[in-house]
């Protein structure tokens, strides 16, 4: 219930976070929101002796237009995702997203970046960034990267970023008309999904991730390019599951993820058809 | 004059403080017995079945804040046996060995809270592993023993009671049809929102102890065992409680120890479990298996009935273990009407969490045994599963009616609740939608589940205790023997004072729970608090104005027979003069000095034991089952249920709503589950899927009242019906969805991949 | 490390560790006991508190990063002699039985109407999704945030 005991400090800047993280080394874990990590640390699943509280640095949450991309501030909240006009114009099915993630009091708390960062494969939003061809924009001690959502998420709760990289900013290429769905399967609304499907399209344009069908947010490619190829989305559906690698656990077998991944995927492109 | 207040929607004397400052909950008592109070952190067992090879507490020691570290040897403690088995006997800490995931192995005693989860996690145990049982039906046979003094793990059978045995397939020779099912009516964790906690305190000799419980005197007779000590040594003081639903009765090794534990180490000590540990630790509830068989004829008259109970006890011989053969082979016969009925039930223990109460307490698994049984008789005779049951039911009686297994009810009429609730549903047109939405092969089906359940509350009924003392300033304290912990006793027995005596209600204070002030008391479980505790108060406050009466006659220098209570006003007045008049205020004043009440202005008594009571209902539940993922959503849930003369139509509800959210959960969400090793694999509320606003809808509650002989307030209990009904009901509307697929039976909690397997298998069946 | 928080429009400072959960830090360092531990997986709800006028969930904040914010607990809503509307609600629709869940329900159904002044049942029961509540069945609960959501017109 108590985490176990750990050092705080609080960084007033990137700059000053990343100088930390790198005093500290493997010792040390961000903490913006709170609410992917610190159920784990109540748990002593994480006992990080050091915590950098990154959730107060200033000019980290926006969400703006920048050309062709919205510009998301990392610590930009789910709360502020949903209520976003400008997500409602560019980005409706990221605004979407954001309602399904935990309950309300968690989306008053807890970050788009810290979501991503956490990278668990049973998260909403980065299967919706990942669907909508995002870019991650990270933060080191030798500057920024930017990190294409493909190449990110490399395995459960591991991604492309550095111990010593601070997530920044989320770019999202506007889907400006797009139609979209978001499917969510779940025990109970609070729950995490037992399988989640992400989509949408615009003409040949498409995209269709999925949630807690494998280690990392999937990339459904082919179900895309059967889309993008003029397939129905019945037809579409049936590569559900192809690059995908779902588990078992007290929710679901391996079996009926599949099948539900198929169900819910041929629903999202039938409500992106309209 | 105003009517009486009895039946009335009376908005509850307790909520402003609960919606204000909140309740005092056991962890938020503040006392000076409990200053410096050191904190209790238990150290619990890993493996579900091992010899305690040692306990290092070198590193615990050495940590910041703690004051002891102990196990089992250290304390001046004996074996606890159980209470309804005595062969099986377990150390209050595990002694030698463990045989649960979650069971006490050691203590740490810390000043601060979060060190004492810090000493805890530097504990060492080191385990012998042994054999892991966990299914209780392999546990029957296996050699594989919990308790190697007893030969076996079936720790009860009802024939050993001298109860008759169940004989072979001759039963059921003059059936032309018989089904046969085998339903599991799950393991389910209470959750109620308020874990466990308690505290102690040693004061001038005597043991004070705050403890989370529905009877505070039955805790008390097992913490002084524990403690070695008379009753008498004991002060039990119950705060408000955050629920308890059958799992916070008695006491806990955890709880009976804190008095050991003070006294060692020479302080108070307070203990509050995690959600985690609740989970593990905290009494599970129901975990039983079911095999039935049901036969008669193909025009609905179901004619012999056989029932096989497997009760899963957990690792110790706790309230379940009487469960099975005391409450649900009594009620198997639930509302029909069948000749020949057979039941036989065997406990068994498992390397799980020990099983107790929990909400209705055997009855649901009786009635939902009952119900599926009589769904799988209606599916194979191709009859209406709400017809079928007509057919059957016991003929309304108002007169005690005896089943053919030997159970006596009181009144009832089962009928008119299916009808209300039949009705009430319109039921025809949510047939008329099943079969359009069949035709149409719509992928969101609707499913139809009708229960028709009666159950046993206030059972024992040993009777209860009440006193009323009038204070001069012409308030009153009622004190009681129940327990409340959300049932609202404060403003229900107020209800019944003020309508006995006219006080008014904001005038009248509860004492509950605390055994130097009511040392004579039953708790509240079993849905008995009303038709004995409310009974016995208004029984009581009655007495208590007659002997006002007799005094004000003294005073007014009348004859008693002249005397009026004028309880508008609360004053008492001689016939024919009400302007001279004396209130309770006065009354109270003058009996200080009265020699026929050498105690002032109070009365108690016991209402006497007796018959228990029977209330009864019929639910109907609607579900819809999307049949591409599985999910089943509940809809509509209709419930009519008869618990006897009402007292608060409010409260009344409150009861029948939560009771509904807990069945239509293990309906459809909630389950325990542990893996082969006996690791819980649900022990969090993130992965209990306990249920929340958004899985239920608003419930229909259709008001029905017989009133029973039983008691002078013509109550029965309502605190369990809901459960008791709903569960059944909702659990039929999922395979009534799926019905015409050619499913015929889906195990609880009904999950999406169980639906979608049930459908997958009644496909590949047709095809085959 | 220091910390100054305002709670119910106190300005209350302390010394805390870190670890400490703003949970803690009201009901143990504040002594205000009406925001409740119902879990540990912030599963529960029962110690939902207002955090700069908005519901969280106060197990899942370390009291550290509430240094300089307002917090509004269940003392801070109403008296027994002042009812908030909301709390009126929940006495006129018996919205409480055995009342753990009940302060944590309230702070969640007020920042409820605060963002959706006149919801559904559905929105109604879907905001609570992340408050418990194993007595009433949640019926008299929706049927009170509805009731108020009603008189708040």
């Amino acid at each position: 219930m108590i985490p176990a005991a750990f050092d705080y400090y609080r960084a007033e800047s990137a700059e000053e976070a990343i100088a930390l993280v790198g005093q500290y080394g493997d010792e040390a874990k961000f903490l913006a929101g709170g609410h992917s990590l610190l159920p784990l640390m109540k748990l002593r699943l994480a006992q990080p002796g050091v915590l950098i509280d990154v959730g107060r640095i200033p000019d980290l949450a926006y969400i703006r237009e920048d050309g062709e991309h919205i510009a998301i501030g990392a610590l930009t909240r789910h709360r502020d995702l949903e209520t976003s006009d400008v997500l409602a114009e560019h980005l409706p099915l990221l605004a979407h997203t954001a309602l399904y993630v935990g309950d309300s009091q968690v989306r008053h708390r807890g970050t788009i970046g810290g979501s991503i960062a956490h990278s668990d494969p049973a998260s909403d939003l980065p299967a919706t960034t990942l669907a909508l061809g995002a870019s991650y924009v990270v933060q080191g001690p030798n500057g920024r990267r930017e990190i294409g959502a493909t190449d990110f998420f490399h395995g459960f709760l591991e991604t492309a970023m550095e111990p010593d990289e601070l997530l920044v900013e989320i770019r999202v290429p506007s889907r400006r008309g797009a139609t979209w769905s978001f499917q969510k399967m779940r025990r109970r609304a609070q729950d995490w999904a037992i399988v989640g499907v992400s989509a949408w399209q615009n003409g040949t344009d498409n995209g269709v991730a999925l949630v807690n069908m494998g280690s990392t947010p999937i990339l459904a490619s082919s179900v895309s390019s059967a889309l993008a190829g003029g397939a129905s989305p019945a037809e579409a559906a049936e590569f559900a599951a192809a690059e995908a690698d779902p588990q078992g656990d007290l929710n679901a077998s391996p079996e009926f993820r599949v099948h539900l991944a198929k169900v819910l995927v041929r629903r999202a492109l039938e409500e992106c058809a309209g | 004059m105003a009517g009486s207040i009895l039946g009335n929607r009376v908005p509850r004397l307790e909520d402003p403080k609960f919606l204000t400052t909140g309740g005092v909950y056991v962890d938020d008592v503040v006392d000076p017995a409990l200053d410096g109070a050191l904190h209790v952190t238990y150290v619990r067992s890993t493996v579900a079945h091992g010899r305690i090879l040692s306990v290092d507490t070198e590193a615990a020691l050495e940590m910041p804040g703690v004051v002891a570290v102990y196990v089992n040897a250290d304390l001046d403690i004996q074996p606890q046996a159980s209470a309804f088995n005595p062969t099986l006997t377990r150390g209050l800490l595990a002694d030698g060995k463990v045989r649960y995931v979650g069971e006490a192995v050691a203590v740490v005693l810390t000043e601060r809270h979060d060190q004492g989860e810090d000493a805890a996690e530097a504990v060492i145990v080191d385990y012998d592993m042994l054999e892991v049982v966990v299914d209780p039906e392999e546990a029957v046979t296996s050699t594989t023993l919990l308790y190697e003094n007893t030969g076996s793990n079936v720790c009860f059978d009802s024939t050993a009671l001298g109860m008759p045995d169940v004989t072979g397939d001759e039963f059921f020779a003059d059936c032309e049809v018989v089904v046969h099912g085998r339903f599991v009516n799950q393991r389910v964790a209470p959750c109620p929102m308020e874990v466990r906690g308690s505290a102690a305190a040693w004061v001038d000799g005597r043991l004070h102890q705050w403890i989370s419980t529905q009877h505070a005197q039955g805790s008390r007779k097992v913490v002084a065992a524990a403690n070695g000590i008379d009753e008498d040594k004991v002060r039990m003081i119950t705060p408000d409680v955050g629920g308890g639903f059958g799992a916070k009765i008695g006491a806990y090794p955890e709880e009976a120890l804190l008095g050991v534990l003070a006294k060692k180490v020479g302080r108070p000590v307070t203990w509050r479990e995690t959600r985690s540990e609740s989970m593990m630790a905290l009494g599970h509830g129901r975990a039983q298996y079911q095999y039935i068989s049901m036969g008669g004829s193909r025009d609905g008259k179901v004619t012999h009935y056989r029932l096989r109970v497997l009760q899963d006890c957990g690792a110790f011989g706790d309230m379940a273990m009487i469960l099975a053969p005391f409450m649900t082979r009594p009620m198997s016969s639930a509302v029909y009407d069948i000749p020949n009925i057979e039941c036989r039930t065997t406990s068994v223990l498992t390397n799980t969490t020990p099983v107790v109460a929990y909400r209705g307490a055997g009855r649901p698994e009786a009635t939902a045994a009952a119900e599926r049984a009589m769904d799988l008789f209606a599916a194979e005779i191709g009859m209406d599963p709400a017809e079928v049951r007509r057919k059957n039911l016991i003929a309304k009686f108002d007169q005690p009616h005896t089943t053919s297994i030997g159970q006596m009810y009181d009144v009832g009429d089962f009928e008119a609740a299916l009808d209300k609730v039949l009705e009430a549903a319109d039921y025809r047109a949510l047939r008329s939608e099943q079969a359009a939405r069949r035709a149409s092969n719509d992928p969101v089906q609707i499913g139809i589940g009708v229960s028709v359940y009666v159950e046993i509350t206030g059972a024992p009924n040993s009777g209860e205790f009440a006193k009323v003392t009038v204070n001069d300033d012409g308030t009153a304290t009622v004190y009681t023997g129940t327990s409340p912990h959300g049932q609202g006793h404060w403003t229900s027995w107020a209800m019944l004072t003020n309508d006995q005596t006219g006080i008014p209600m904001d005038k009248i204070s509860l004492v509950f729970g605390d055994t130097d002030l009511v040392p004579d008391g039953g708790g509240t479980m079993g849905s008995r608090s009303l038709q004995q505790g409310g009974a016995a108060v208004h029984m009581v406050a009655g007495e208590l104005a007659d002997r006002a009466k007799q005094l004000a006659a003294r005073l007014l220098e009348a004859d008693e027979a002249d005397i009026v209570l004028d309880k508008d006003s609360g004053s008492f007045h001689v016939a024919g003069t009400p302007s001279v008049s004396k209130s309770w205020a006065d009354l109270a004043t003058a009996a200080k000095h009265d020699a026929d009440l050498p105690d002032g202005l109070t009365h108690q008594n016991r209402i006497e034991g007796g018959m228990s009571t029977f209330p009864f209902g019929a639910h109907v539940a609607v579900v819809h089952v999307d049949t591409e993922t599985g999910q089943a959503t509940l809809v509509r849930h209709i419930a009519c249920d008869d618990a006897g003369k009402v007292l608060n139509p409010m409260i009344l509800e409150g009861q029948i709503h939560g009771g509904i959210g807990q069945g239509a959960a293990q309906a459809l969400l909630e389950e325990v589950r542990f893996d082969n090793y006996g690791n819980p694999i649900t022990s969090n509320l993130a992965d209990y899927s306990m249920i929340s606003a958004a899985e239920l809808p608003s419930f229909e509650v259709i008001h029905m009242e017989t009133p029973t002989f039983v008691n002078p307030l013509g109550a029965k209990g309502i605190g369990e019906s809901g459960t008791i009904g709903s569960t059944p009901a909702v659990q039929s509307a999922v395979v009534d969805a799926v019905s015409h697929l050619g499913v015929r039976h889906i195990d609880m909690p009904c999950t999406p991949e169980r639906i979608w397997n049930a459908i997958n298998d009644a496909a590949n069946k047709e095809l085959s | 490390m220091k910390i100054t928080v305002t709670v119910n429009g106190e300005a209350r400072s302390a010394d805390v560790e870190p670890r400490t959960l703003l949970v803690n830090f009201v009901r143990d360092e504040l002594g205000l006991h009406g925001t409740n531990i119902g879990c540990d997986t912030s599963s529960c709800g029962a110690c939902t508190l207002h955090l700069n006028g908005e519901a969280v969930k106060s197990c899942t904040v370390l009291a550290v990063q509430a240094d300089g914010a307002q917090v509004t607990t269940i003392e801070g809503l109403g008296s027994e002699d002042a009812l908030h509307p909301m709390q009126q609600a929940f006495v006129d629709c018996h919205g409480l039985q055995c009342g753990f869940c009940t302060p944590g329900m309230v702070m969640a159904a007020t920042s409820l109407l605060d963002e959706i002044p006149n919801p559904t049942e559905d929105q109604v029961r879907s905001g609570l999704k992340g408050n418990l509540c194993r007595c009433t069945g949640y019926h008299n609960i929706v049927a009170a945030v509805l009731n108020c959501a009603g008189s708040n017109k």
